[in-house]
């Protein structure tokens, strides 16, 4: 039974970056006349790679590029990749969201998709209508849910409120009914994108073991998008890795996963700074930062748990007494999490480097922005504000041993030291 | 397993261009339970959390009939052709508002329902066929309120409405009203994702379209040189002749419904065949 159950052929997705709506009739235009003279789309040919990092001519961008694969029967595959590199896109295509730009994808057996949970929820409407609701959404028959009620109830542990309206359910309850609906799909190819990252640990436990019976017992088709590594690493055999809307690798998980963690190593980690207009009355400006690691290596992603420093080289042009260089990290939601200064000194003409060295505090993956100042007494003469991005990966280096927390449990994974003694 | 063999058990295929008109009936069969889902989402949670619930189904066309009778009746004294001013509004507006209620729900189609239709496949048409149906039901309530007015003058001695037998066409009314007004909401819903101004028209189109149909004055007294007007105006012959039917006062020919059932079908067909353009890749557009 090693039958592909989906082939992808050169499947390529062309996106228009911008504003799209204004002058859209005139283009429309254009592009007829194009056609009916028998000439190429004029707006199609300047598409570029999807690479946000540079900024290109074009408005247009290739979210795929002539992507081709087979999945076969019974298999889980892992799909990952960086944000933007393609993923979710793919996922569109196949979930017939959107049309592919070119190629063709052809697929065997009934395929679902889940690329958010609790689609077409109503709040005013009660569980139980919901779970007729969603799961018509998803394609099932209303006799196909009638049978499977009971078990998707119970499965979500939410019996008591199935008369409810959804609106007032908690969060988790919220969020547990509707992966129950779709956990009880049952299409032979099932299609998911990063719905572990919500509810409780126990309950992605529970999922994660749900996906992975559902393949093994039955023979069905799963494929697998998610940020969460650990995840990826318990439930797919093969794996697929997208890279600016390319193909980069496919093939067994481990070596793909190998190829992910290093394929980031190469930009991103180098911030350079022009001078300050008023370059004359500045005592002193940052020309530089960079995040590496304990030895000096550049690391545009820190890995899960790793150790790092960031170091600032400024030049100084003139003497400065009581010189402070402070830098702080704030959240990428702009929550400032840590300050730091240096010792007060007077420092003399020159070019410096200072580092701040961060080893025993694990930050949970994201990006995180930092404040870089200098001053003198408590005169701050140059102040950066968020230019420069911390990136902690979800995927920890390969020394570290798999951890038991959960990434989502809080800004610092660090474990407090716990004493448990018998006192009576 | 050749090669060739295996291709012809392909169940799905994606692929960029589809032919011209291309409809996949018997997957809309297969999603029938989920247009009925739709369609009791739509009319249970409308009311949900309000007091008086479907009462507010009968309050609507009351007070609009009201405010007819008063402005247009008894201020600027249109004529009813000798029909009492209550049924007369009525008939109006109950066929009228089921039109007006098809068209401008459905041509928010793309832009309210973008988040689902970002996230799961289905196919686009059960939105706009789930509304007019659970339009339906708003209608029958409505007609009820009309009902029971007719009888109530049909009971009166000298009455002054004549039904007639041509009230064994009303099915075919209510089917020309929502097909015209499903094709022009699905026509427009489509239009909307790409050119977003058309939303702004719709409101002010509808009521333009409202005063250009018989619905607060009778096509009799319309002077002569705009009578072809009127007449080119599909929704006319509809509500004419149910006004025929049911008062026996009104314009009721086999020529102008003729034509009206011509102007939906051909509606309906351009209009299935620009959403079905559409929603292929409106989500890049929307």
């Amino acid at each position: 039974m090693s039958d592909t159950v989906i082939r992808v052929e050169n499947i390529s997705k062309l996106y228009q970056l911008g504003e799209i709506s204004t002058g859209t009739l005139s283009r429309d235009l254009h592009r007829w006349w194009a056609g009916v003279r028998g000439k190429e789309d004029p707006f199609r040919k300047i598409g570029q790679t999807n690479d946000r990092s540079t900024k290109g001519s074009s408005d247009y961008v290739w979210a795929l590029q002539d992507i081709s694969f087979d999945v076969k029967q019974g298999e889980i595959l892992g799909i990952i990749g960086r944000n933007g590199a393609g993923k979710s896109t793919l996922l569109k295509l196949l979930s017939r969201v959107t049309k592919p730009t070119s190629g063709r994808i052809r697929v065997k057996g009934r395929m679902a998709s889940l690329l958010e949970v609790g689609t077409g929820f109503h709040p005013e409407l009660t569980g139980r209508e919901n779970i007729f609701l969603n799961g018509a959404i998803m394609g099932m028959k209303k006799n196909e849910i009638r049978a499977k009620l009971d078990e998707i109830v119970d499965f979500a542990g939410v019996e008591r409120y199935l008369d409810t309206p959804v609106k007032r359910y908690s969060s988790g309850m919220y969020v547990r009914l509707a992966f129950a609906v779709a956990a009880h799909l049952e299409p032979e190819i099932l299609v998911i994108d990063e719905v572990l990252a919500v509810g409780d640990a126990e309950f992605q436990k529970k999922c994660l073991g749900k996906m992975k019976d559902v393949s093994e017992k039955d023979g069905r088709t799963v494929l697998f998008v998610s940020h969460n590594m650990d995840a990826i690493q318990k439930l797919c055999s093969r794996g697929m890795l997208l890279n600016n809307g390319q193909l980069h690798q496919q093939g067994e998980l481990s070596k793909v996963l190998d190829t992910y963690l290093s394929i980031n190593k190469s930009a991103g980690a180098s911030f350079l700074f022009q001078p300050p207009a008023n370059l004359e009355e500045c005592p002193g400006y940052v020309i530089r930062v960079t995040i590496e690691d304990l030895a000096g290596t550049l690391l545009p992603e820190i890995p899960l748990w790793d150790p790092w420093q960031v170091r600032i080289r400024f030049k100084v042009q003139k003497t400065i007494p009581h010189f402070v260089a402070g830098m702080g990290i704030n959240t990428s939601l702009g929550m400032p999490l840590q300050t730091t200064w240096s010792k007060p000194q007077d420092i003399r003409a020159g070019e410096y480097e200072i580092i701040f060295q961060n080893t025993d505090l694990a930050y949970a993956p994201g990006i995180y922005y930092l404040d870089i100042g200098l001053s003198s007494y408590l005169r701050t003469f140059q102040y950066i504000s968020q230019t420069v991005a911390l990136h902690i990966s979800d995927v920890p280096s390969p020394q570290q041993t798999a951890s038991i927390i959960n990434t989502k449990s809080g800004l610092l994974l660090n474990q407090l030291e716990t004493l448990c003694t018998q006192v009576k | 397993m050749s090669l060739s063999k295996q291709t012809d058990q392909w169940d799905l295929e994606i692929q960029p261009e589809s032919s011209f008109f291309e409809l996949n009936w018997r997957e809309l069969w297969h999603y029938r339970d989920l247009i009925l889902l739709f369609v009791r989402r739509d009319i249970v949670s409308t009311y949900k959390q309000t007091i008086l619930g479907p009462i507010w189904f009968f309050i609507q066309p009351i007070l609009t009939t009201l405010t007819y009778v008063i402005i247009f009746g008894n201020i600027a004294g249109i004529s009813t052709g000798g029909v009492p001013k209550i049924l007369f509004y009525l008939a109006g507006i109950t066929l009228w508002n089921y039109f007006q209620e098809c068209l401008m729900k459905t041509s928010d189609t793309f832009i309210l329902n973008q988040n689902l239709f970002g996230k799961v496949y289905f196919p686009r048409l059960a939105i706009p066929i789930s509304i007019v149906i659970s339009n339906l039901f708003k209608f029958f309530i409505q007609l009820a309120l009309f009902l029971v007015a007719w009888v109530y003058f049909l009971l009166q001695a000298e009455s002054p409405i004549q039904p007639n037998g041509t009230l064994a066409l009303f099915p075919v009314y209510l089917l020309l009203m929502s097909g015209l007004g499903f094709s022009f909401g699905v026509l427009i819903s489509s239009l909307t994702t790409k050119y977003r101004d058309l939303r702004f028209l719709i409101q002010f189109g509808v009521q333009l379209l409202m005063y250009g149909t018989p619905i607060v004055y009778p096509l009799e007294i319309v002077p002569d040189k705009y009578r072809l007007l009127l007449l080119a105006n599909p929704i006319t012959s509809v509500i004419e002749a149910f006004k025929y039917s049911f008062l026996g006062q009104g314009y009721f020919s086999w020529f102008g419904l003729g034509y009206s059932l011509i102007f939906m079908v051909i509606c309906l067909f351009l209009s299935i065949l620009v959403f079905n353009r559409v929603e292929k890749t409106f989500m890049d557009t929307v």
